[in-house]
Formats: C-alpha cells, structure tokens, sequence
C-alpha cells in the first residue's frame, strides 16, 4: 500500500502545512511565489484583501507564542477571515477535554481552518489525520511550531527572506548557528533548504546542542564557529533558551556567547555581502551581540515583516485546496 | 478556430485611441487589469496627448470565483504610483465580457483610498453581461459564441492580436 502525504489532497494540492519535509520543490516555489505580492498589501491604505471572506480561523496555541499567533491573527485578517484566538491551555485542556474533542466541538461552531501550536510533537499531524477520518475535507490545519518536530512556516519565512536577499539557492552557502537540538526552526529550515537544493547547509554548536545523528540530514557539522562561518552567505542565528544553561548542557551564558555569539568579528568571516537572520525573540549578548543585530547585514525586521506575507500565503493556499 | 469574427487589434486600438483622446481627463491617470489590459494602458498612455500617471492592477484577490477556482500562479502586484484619493481614473481592460473583472478591480481601487471619477476603456465589448457594468470608451464590440474566450496576445516586438479559444473555467 502507498501511503499519501497527508499535506496533500487527491489532486496534489496542499490541504494542510504540517512539514517541511518531504514537501516537493514545486509546492514550496509557489507558496514563496503567493507570498510575494502579499508584501505590498501593508503599505495599502486598506490592509485587506477579501480573499478568505466569511471563513473562520481558530488560532489554537496550546503552547504560548505571543510573536507567532499574532502574526497568524494579522495574516488571516489581512485576508479578511474571522479570527478566534483560544488559549487552550487555560481551558478545555485544564478541565479534561482531550484534543480531539476539543477539535470536534470547533468543527461544531463551523470552523474552516485550524492553527496550531503545541508542545507534543504530532498534534498537528494528528489532527489532520482525524478531521480526514471524519471526512471533513473542507476544514484545514496549519502546523504553528509542534514540540521538537516542526515548525514549517517559520523555516518558508526563513526561505522567502534568503530567496528575496540572495534569489537562488543553488548557489549558497547557509549556516544555522546554536541550539539545533532543540529547535524545530532549524529542522523545518534544514528540510527547506535541502528540498531547494541548497548545496552547502552547516550547523555550527557544541555537541551537547545538535542531534545525535544530525549529519543524514545533510548537513556539515562544525563546533568551532570560526571554521564554520568562512564562506557563508546566509548566517542563521538560534534563540539560546535560558533553560538549557541550566539543564548542564553548556557551562554558562558568557561562556556559550564567547564560543557561539554573533559578534561583528566573527561575522567578517562570512561573506562580505551575509546576510544575518533570527526568528526571535533574541538574547542580546547571548547569542547575537547588538551591533549584529542592528547592523546593516541584519535582516531580523524584515523576515517579521515576510513572515505576514509568508501565512497569508499558506492560509490562502490551502483554504482554496 | 474561427477568426474572422475579431477585428484586427491593432485597428481597434486606433479607434479606441480616437474616442478617448479629448474625451479622458487631462490628468486621469490609467490603470490596466493585467495582463492585456497593462499592456492596453501602457499603449495608451505613450498615443494619447498627456501625461498620464500609469498603474496597474492584478485582481486575483478580489474575484468572486476564488472559491472556485482558487489563486492563479502568477499573481501580480497591483501597483498605483499616485494618490487615488481624489483621482480621476480611467480602468483599461481588454475584454469586456461579465463584468466580474471590472467590479473586482473598481472595489480593489477603493482599498486604496477614494477616487473621484472612475472610467472604463476596453479594447473589445463582446456583450454578455452579468452585472450592470458599461464601458465609457470600446475599441469595437463582437459578437462570438459563449462557450468562447476572446484572448489578447502580444509578440515580442510589441503588436498585439485577438483570438478565439475554447472557455476554460470561468470567464
């Protein structure tokens, strides 16, 4: 028996984002391509259009993100959808409502579209699976970071903002720099740029932060972060969650910020022309120092700004699927 | 297919370059539906006596067949480099037919502020409307069958011509 994507209905077309991976090049060219003309709605002076009119998101986090569920809640908006924003884990959760449950009762207020942040690797994919088992095709379900697993929009932002900056992947050379073993960023990023044939994709971090066997999924691994920068076109930089410093992984911030911080001399190692990105909220003196991060190679504002663009692609995507 | 029902595009250009030249605002800016009619607007605004300020618009987003046909690759970015409040405006397409278009691209115009005239120019009329939408100026009216589309091509150095294709989708 084949098995089929379950992003991807009968004829092909994305119905749910739930991963990068195994997504084909062609899907994630034409998400980036959609997004590219949303950019421009902002500078309207109605930030609307009526594309998705009359549907209803539900924006389930049952995991907080204050940056992404906003950023879903102005995509879908700028659409024109309704917009329900339901702090789970504060409610239904609380009293004993399993997820699915949950999801049914939704389906009952005539939900058209799932977002959803969760700290179990698979909710999403769960989800999904069961509104297909239910035959409720028309409902759909976007992946916003779940556990360890994925965080797919994020990593099509992180394309869309190296695609605008520096157009073909075929040529770059991409370094995503710290807690790789705990970032579903770097994950969905990885996938990305390997589906778009990017032919040199690094991962710089002490060995307590990368995964096991994280060379199958084809990347150069280097721990010391001055090898690892030279040459680098694009130079991603992981948020440094303050509890890992005291999980024994690393011996302290300072310590982990003269290793593995973004500071101005180690970037001139990169390419002249680097551009420099994270997907926030960052740690100043952590992992990037300030004059990175506001300096004129940062593209850290943009890549929110693409981000908008980047979900009304994926929502409209799907919602027409 | 049968092409003697479409006049030469190149002909109707001219006449429509006729009936607008006087008749359009001094300062009316032209706003093409792309594609044909962005290439429609850019003509026009290098044949008639001006200047006037060029945009363009991509209705894709705006279309009430959306939930039928879904987002067409391709779409473009509208772009209207003056300030429609207050503007006289004359919208260039190059088929009229239902109307959905022009309703489209008149209700994406008001997201952008509020215009003090608008207009429509089209290159073809071919009758068949579904909505009470008139043209201002027409280059000339057909009449084809309505399993048909009328589609404007332009070839690499520039001339433009008309013509007749079985309908696929909506029109």
């Amino acid at each position: 028996m084949t098995t089929r994507n379950p992003q991807l209905n009968r004829n092909g077309e994305l119905t749910h984002l739930l991963t990068l991976e195994g997504l084909p090049a062609e899907v994630i060219t034409h998400i980036l391509d959609t997004a590219e003309p949303f950019v421009s709605i902002a500078e309207r002076e109605v930030k609307k259009v009526p594309l998705l009119r009359g549907k209803a998101v539900f924006n389930l986090f049952f995991e907080n993100s204050t940056r992404t569920r906003t950023t879903f809640e102005i995509a879908a908006k700028r659409l024109s959808a309704d917009v329900i924003n339901l702090n789970i884990g504060a409610s239904s959760t609380a009293k004993g409502e399993t997820l699915l449950d949950t999801v049914d009762n939704l389906c009952a207020m005539n939900a058209d579209m799932f977002v959803v942040r969760h700290a179990q690797s698979g909710a999403p994919h769960l989800i999904a699976a069961h509104l297909d088992a239910m035959s409720r095709t028309h409902v759909h379900v976007v992946n916003a970071g779940d556990g360890r697993h994925a965080h797919p929009t994020q990593g099509l932002l992180d394309l869309y903002t190296i695609r605008h900056y520096k157009r073909d992947f075929r040529a770059l050379t991409v370094a995503i720099v710290g807690d790789v073993l705990h970032s579903r960023v770097a994950r969905s990023l990885i996938h990305g740029l390997t589906t778009m044939q990017t032919p040199r994709v690094r991962v710089i971090a002490p060995r307590t932060l990368l995964p096991t066997r994280v060379e199958a999924l084809g990347v150069e691994v280097h721990t010391d972060m001055r090898e690892g920068l030279r040459d680098c076109d694009v130079v991603v930089m992981l948020r440094l969650q303050s509890e890992r410093m005291r999980g024994a992984l690393l011996p302290s911030a300072g310590e982990y910020f003269k290793q593995y911080g973004l500071t101005l001399d180690k970037l001139a190692l990169a390419r002249r022309d680097a551009i420099v990105m994270h997907p926030g909220p960052m740690n100043r003196g952590v992992e990037i120092d300030s004059p990175v991060a506001d300096g004129e190679r940062s593209v850290i504002l943009p890549q929110v700004t693409f981000g908008i663009a980047v979900r009304m692609a994926v929502l409209s995507i799907v919602a027409s699927s | 297919m049968k092409r003697d029902a479409l006049p030469d595009a190149e002909a109707a250009l001219v006449a429509l370059v006729e009936r607008m030249a006087g008749a359009i605002a001094k300062d009316a800016a032209l706003v093409g539906i792309y594609s044909g009619g962005a290439w429609l607007a850019e003509r026009l605004a290098k044949r008639l006596p001006g200047p006037h300020p060029l945009g363009f618009i991509d209705v894709s987003y705006y279309r009430d067949d959306y939930a039928l046909s879904g987002l067409k690759p391709n779409t473009r970015r509208t772009t209207l480099p003056f300030d429609v409040e207050g503007a006289t405006i004359v919208l260039v397409d190059d088929v009229l037919y239902t109307g959905r278009s022009v309703r489209a691209a008149v209700n994406e115009l008001f997201d952008f502020g509020r215009p003090h005239r608008i207009e429509l120019a089209v290159l073809i009329d071919r009758g068949g409307r579904e909505l009470p939408i008139e043209a201002n100026y027409v280059g000339a009216r057909v009449a084809v069958p309505r399993d048909t589309t009328v589609v404007l091509s332009r070839d690499p150095g520039g001339t433009l011509s008309l013509g007749i294709e079985p309908l696929r989708g909506v029109a």
